[in-house]
Parts: structure tokens; C-alpha cells; sequence
């Protein structure tokens, strides 16, 4: 059984008589170990679907699921005081800018250690021991006086690293990383991911990575989902989905990345933007952006159909290689 | 032969930092004698990663600050010896796009008034000259006529990069500096943008000045590139040149540690440790001997010097011996 099993999870915000849903029809199944990727561009719902599943959302989006479990308990139905437990223990999480998810009025051994004593009761000196091995654990240099620095004396990096440190205090079996380097530096962005790589591979643990860089994904992830406007338009093992996208959408976005298009002047385009809240087309949500739009793509919403290497949402997709018309 | 629009020689400028009260001021040298040729129609990029002195080198070519020391030729005129009135026509002919297109557009007034101030300010044209100069200008970007009478924030961060630009391009200037400018974009959207900047630059023959610490970006745009750390030039040459065969270890680890999605383009990972020195405290001899893994004790020493090798040059006292 998979560690965190989704099925069918729709998120709505706004009003009950006109809503508007921003996760829609989303299945996603991460295994013990694994390392699944979400990508899709702003306001595709990837963060909005964890926002769902760690129960951030409370009071403000209306979530319904056919199921959504971790570890066989069923978040849908788990009190707040149940779900207190597994939140920042099994299940933990790093946010996109390092410098505002960490409280600037506290020291970061003090934040470090707040999650040790809430969740595994340590005290004295064996609470400061453990903090003091988190903190080599992710490799910052000078780790004894770093644990008296405030956030703000310490690089983009180094408060990424100490949010690692916070995420993995408790041992997760599962680690949900929100675009964990995109305000980092490309050779700071390196040695954060090979931490993080590093530390699943010892521990086993699930990492699910949220993020719009997909060569960052094609790097660590052994399977991908990509998203646009809410849904899942395609799912796959990772060499194969970058290798063969069969989705238009997944299509068109890795061939407008500039790597794609090397030593050409111009790069491939997908026309448009992301349809928003009021303009969300009645058939295919990619349709009026699509190359290969058909009529019935028009009218009609594809569902996710399975297929030999994952699955797609589109009526005809591209199994054969095809040029854009 | 193109025409050269812009020489920097030894472009200098260091920031005097208050340390307290009756403490003396401590010196940031942001940017430590830089220099290179921009020809018109090119794009030069400049690639290093936050604090390397990219934006500092931005601030002096726009002429917003004055360097501290070095000259800045424009379209050859020494800004050092320019009057009043011929540092205003020179503004004129260097324009900037910045980053964070939600930041740098007036959000009180119209798209319309806003690509319209460059004309009123710089030209004698009429109103309506105006008005159809900028409707032009908005069909050429890719807006529409209605935009004209719209705010910003009825747009989305693409269109407002495209209002951005259409701005910097408003003069016809003949150098546009982007500082960043597809960084707060998606993918997709960053494809359009970025094709939007070579064609307009096919169009007016404008020259490029294109920061950024994105490397995909860069190999897609550029003509020549220079890297740069700690205020410093450490590589410059032509793309080709760099992108083939980088010969400083700074180069080459900032190459390695761009992810890509195919398996066949990626190098093998050079990994350096550590993290920019503070520009405050800088590191004695070259900049990155502290995180470099062929560092010599004469790298602690001694500041090495761009020279020139393998047809680009390089500041590195050990870049043949790296690269045998």
C-alpha cells in the first residue's frame, strides 16, 4: 500500500453557488522511498493540493476526495488533534523562501528544538545533543554557535539548511518540499538538493517535490506529475515523461525551456496564459491554447486514462511523435 | 563591423557602510575594476550568482550612480567629462527592464500615460503623436490597442514584462540593460519574453546588456558573456567559446550545477563548498580561493589578473594546469 494515497481530491474556494475550484480530480500515490515530482506553472494548484493534504486549508477551501490517507489513517475524517501528531512528525515540510518561513524572534536552535520537545518530549541536554546533530546532519559549518543565530544572521542557504534540519527532526516518512531552491543560487541550489537526496536515500524516506523547474525534477524524481489549471494533465516515470510526453501540455512547456531549443534564434512558444478563475473554458481546460485542438476537445473534458508508461488527460495524445502544426 | 556603443574600462565602485557610531566606515567593494566592449545589435551577458556585483555593474551603465572610479564611454561620449545637458541625452539611449515586473510599474497610473512619460519627457511630440507612437510601440510588444486605458494590475506578470519592455523601448535606445528579466516568469511564458527581446533587438539593432544567473537562459541570448565574482570579471569571451570549454573552476562549477532535463547534457557534477564571502570581509589573493578545489597557497596571495588564453580571457593562476 502506498504511503500517501490520493483519490479524486477537488479543492473549491469562494462562494458555494459559484465556486472556484482550484484542484480538481487530482490522483496521487507516493510510495515508501520515493521521489515523486509535481510541476506546472503559477496557479496550477500544486501548492494549494499540499496546502489540502497537511490541512492548511481549513476554513477556507472546501475539500473533497474519494480518499485521502497517510499510513492507512484517513486525513479526510482525523480530528485537529489527531492530525497535530502526524503534521511536522511523519509528515513534515520545507517552504519555497527560507528567509520567511523561519521566526525571526527566535534563535534557530530554539526552533529546532520546539519540534523535538512537542513531538518526541526530549529535555536538557539530550534535547540540545539531538539539536546539535541536526544541525551537522545538514552539514552547517559551525554548528555549535550557529545554534544561538538568529535567522537573520544567517545566508539563504544556511536557513534552508536549518529548515531541513526543523523538517527532519522527527524522522518523516514522508518530506513535502515547496520549490525548496528557487530563491536560492544555482550552486547553492546544487548542494541543497544533493542534501536532500542524500538524507532520503539513508532514511528511506518519501520526498514529494513541488516545483516549476522541471530540469531540477528530470535530475532527482523518480516519478512526475504535471499539472495545469488544477489537474493532473500527465503522469509518468521520469527518463520516459521527458523522453516521450504524450500530453500537448507537457509537450509544449519542455519544448520552450531554452535547452530544448539549442543554437535556434527563436524559442518554441505555447500561445496564451493559464486560464483563471472566470475564463476557464467549457471543454479540455488546455483547448484554447492546444495546437492539436479537435472539436470534441472543445465541448467535452477528457478524464485521466491510464496507459503503458502512466497516464494522460487528453483525447489524443501523442504517441506518435507528432510536430506542432 | 558593427559600431561599439558602450567601453567600460576598470569600472569601479565601492560603497562606504556605516559599523555604528564613532566606528569607522567600512568599505563594500561591490564592483573592482571591470571592464568590456559592447557593440550594437549584441547581447552581452553577465552571469554570476546574488552579490557578485551584477547589479552594481547595472546601476553604473544607466548612469544612476557615478563608479567611484574608472571611465564609462556611451556611444562616445566619456560620461566623466559629460555636462548637464549631455548626461541627459545620454540616459535617453540606455533604458533598463528590471526584474520584478509586479514592482517596477506605477500601479496609479494608465499603461497608456506610463509608455507615453519618455516620449513627453524627451520629445516635442503632440499628444496624439504620442498616443499613436505608443500604440505602436504596445502592437509591436504583442498588447492590444484596449490595454492602453488599463492599469497594471489588470495584467498578468508576462504582459506586464511585455509593458515593461515596450517601455525601455519607447526612445529607441541603443542599449537596453535587463537586469533579471524572465526570473519571476514561468516557463512558458519566459519562452515568449524572451523571444520578444531578439526580435525587437533584430528590429532596432539594439544592444544587450543581459544579467542574469540563469546559464540555460544566457547560452540561449547571448553573444559574449562575462562571469563575475565578488565584483570581479573572472571569464570573458564569446559564448561559444566559454560554453565549450570553460577554464575557470568558478565557470565550470556554476556550469555543472545547472540542472537540465536531458541525462546527455549534463556534466559531471564539480561540486565547490561554501558560500559567497561577504564583499564587506573579502577573502586576501583571488576571490574564490576559499571554495576552490585546485587552490594553491599562491591563490591566497596574490589577486590573479584577466589574461587572455584559449581565445577568451581569464583570471585564474592556475587555468592550464586545471584544464591539461
Amino acid at each position: 500500500m502506498s504511503l500517501l494515497q490520493i483519490k479524486n481530491l477537488s479543492v473549491e474556494f469562494g462562494s458555494e453557488k459559484n465556486p472556484f475550484r482550484a484542484v480538481e480530480g487530482l490522483d496521487l500515490s507516493v510510495d515508501q522511498g520515493e521521489i515523486v515530482g509535481i510541476v506546472g506553472e503559477s496557479g496550477s494548484g500544486k501548492s494549494v493540493t499540499m496546502m489540502a493534504m497537511m490541512g492548511l486549508l481549513e476554513g477556507q477551501g472546501r475539500i473533497v476526495a474519494d480518499e485521502l490517507s497517510f499510513d492507512g489513517k484517513n486525513l479526510l475524517t482525523i480530528s485537529a488533534r489527531e492530525r497535530r501528531k502526524i503534521v511536522g512528525k511523519d509528515i513534515a515540510m520545507i517552504f519555497q523562501d527560507p528567509m520567511t518561513s523561519l521566526n525571526p524572534s527566535y534563535t534557530v536552535g530554539y526552533q529546532i528544538m520546539e519540534v523535538l520537545k512537542v513531538h518526541q518530549g526530549l529535555r536538557g541536554a539530550a534535547l540540545k545533543a539531538r539539536a546539535l546533530e541536526l544541525m551537522e546532519l545538514v552539514e552547517i559549518p559551525a554548528a555549535k554557535t550557529r545554534l544561538e543565530a538568529y535567522p537573520h544572521q544567517l545566508s539563504g542557504g544556511m536557513s534552508q539548511r536549518v529548515m531541513i534540519a526543523v523538517a527532519l527532526a522527527c524522522n518523516p516518512k514522508l518530506l513535502i518540499a515547496d520549490e525548496p531552491t528557487t530563491a536560492l543560487d544555482v550552486t547553492i541550489q546544487a548542494q541543497i538538493m544533493d542534501l536532500l537526496v542524500n538524507l532520503q536515500k539513508e532514511r528511506n524516506m518519501a520526498l514529494l517535490m513541488i516545483t516549476h523547474d522541471l530540469a531540477v525534477i528530470a535530475e532527482v524524481a523518480h516519478r512526475v506529475a504535471v499539472m495545469y489549471a488544477g489537474q493532473v494533465a500527465e503522469e509518468g516515470t521520469v527518463p520516459q515523461l521527458f523522453r516521450h510526453p504524450v500530453h500537448p501540455y507537457t509537450q509544449a512547456l519542455l519544448s520552450s525551456i531554452p535547452e530544448h531549443s539549442k543554437g535556434a534564434r527563436r524559442l518554441v512558444t505555447l500561445p496564451g496564459i493559464v486560464p483563471g478563475q472566470y475564463d476557464r473554458p467549457s471543454g479540455c481546460l488546455l483547448s484554447p491554447r492546444c495546437p492539436y485542438v479537435q472539436e470534441r476537445c472543445r465541448n467535452e473534458r477528457p478524464g485521466i486514462t491510464a496507459h503503458e508508461h502512466g497516464a494522460v488527460r487528453c483525447f489524443y495524445p501523442l504517441f506518435e511523435k507528432k510536430e506542432a502544426p | 563591423m558593427s559600431q561599439t556603443v558602450l567601453q567600460a574600462r576598470d569600472l569601479t565602485r565601492h560603497y562606504e557602510v556605516s559599523q555604528g557610531f564613532m566606528k569607522p566606515k567600512a568599505v563594500v567593494k561591490a564592483l573592482n575594476g571591470v571592464s568590456f566592449e559592447l557593440k550594437a545589435g549584441k547581447t552581452l551577458a553577465v552571469v554570476g550568482e546574488s552579490g557578485c556585483g551584477k547589479s552594481t555593474l547595472a546601476r553604473q551603465l544607466t548612469l544612476i550612480e557615478a563608479p567611484t572610479a574608472g571611465s564609462l564611454v556611451l556611444d562616445g561620449v566619456d560620461i566623466a567629462h559629460a555636462g548637464k545637458a549631455e548626461l541627459k541625452a545620454l540616459r535617453s539611449k540606455v533604458q533598463m527592464v528590471f526584474q520584478n515586473p509586479y514592482a517596477s510599474l506605477n500601479p496609479r497610473q494608465k499603461v497608456g500615460d506610463q509608455l507615453g512619460e519618455p516620449l513627453l519627457i524627451n520629445t516635442k511630440l503632440t499628444a496624439k503623436e504620442r498616443e499613436d507612437k505608443v500604440k505602436a510601440m504596445m502592437k509591436r510588444v504583442g498588447l492590444r490597442p484596449e490595454h492602453y486605458y488599463r492599469y497594471p494590475h489588470m495584467f498578468s506578470g508576462g504582459q506586464r514584462q511585455r509593458i515593461a519592455i515596450a517601455r525601455a523601448m519607447m526612445l529607441q535606445p541603443q542599449i537596453v540593460i535587463a537586469d533579471e528579466p524572465t526570473s519571476a516568469l514561468d516557463v512558458s511564458i519566459q519562452a515568449q519574453v524572451l523571444n520578444l527581446f531578439m526580435d525587437l533587438q533584430e528590429e532596432f539593432n539594439t544592444a544587450y546588456v543581459f544579467i542574469s544567473h540563469n546559464l540555460a537562459v544566457v547560452e540561449h541570448v547571448a553573444d559574449d558573456l562575462m562571469v563575475m565574482y565578488l565584483g570581479r570579471a573572472v571569464e570573458v569571451g564569446s559564448k561559444e567559446t566559454i560554453y565549450a570549454r570553460p577554464l575557470h573552476p568558478y565557470t565550470q562549477a556554476l556550469l555543472s550545477a545547472t540542472p537540465s532535463i536531458y541525462p546527455e547534457d549534463r556534466s559531471i557534477k564539480i561540486k565547490i563548498h561554501g558560500e559567497l564571502p561577504s564583499p564587506l570581509n573579502p577573502p586576501s589573493g583571488c576571490a574564490f580561493h576559499k571554495r576552490c578545489p585546485y587552490a594553491t597557497e599562491l591563490c591566497g596571495r596574490e589577486v590573479p589578473q584577466l589574461r587572455t588564453l584559449e581565445g577568451r580571457e581569464v583570471a585564474c593562476h592556475h587555468a592550464e594546469t586545471i584544464n591539461a
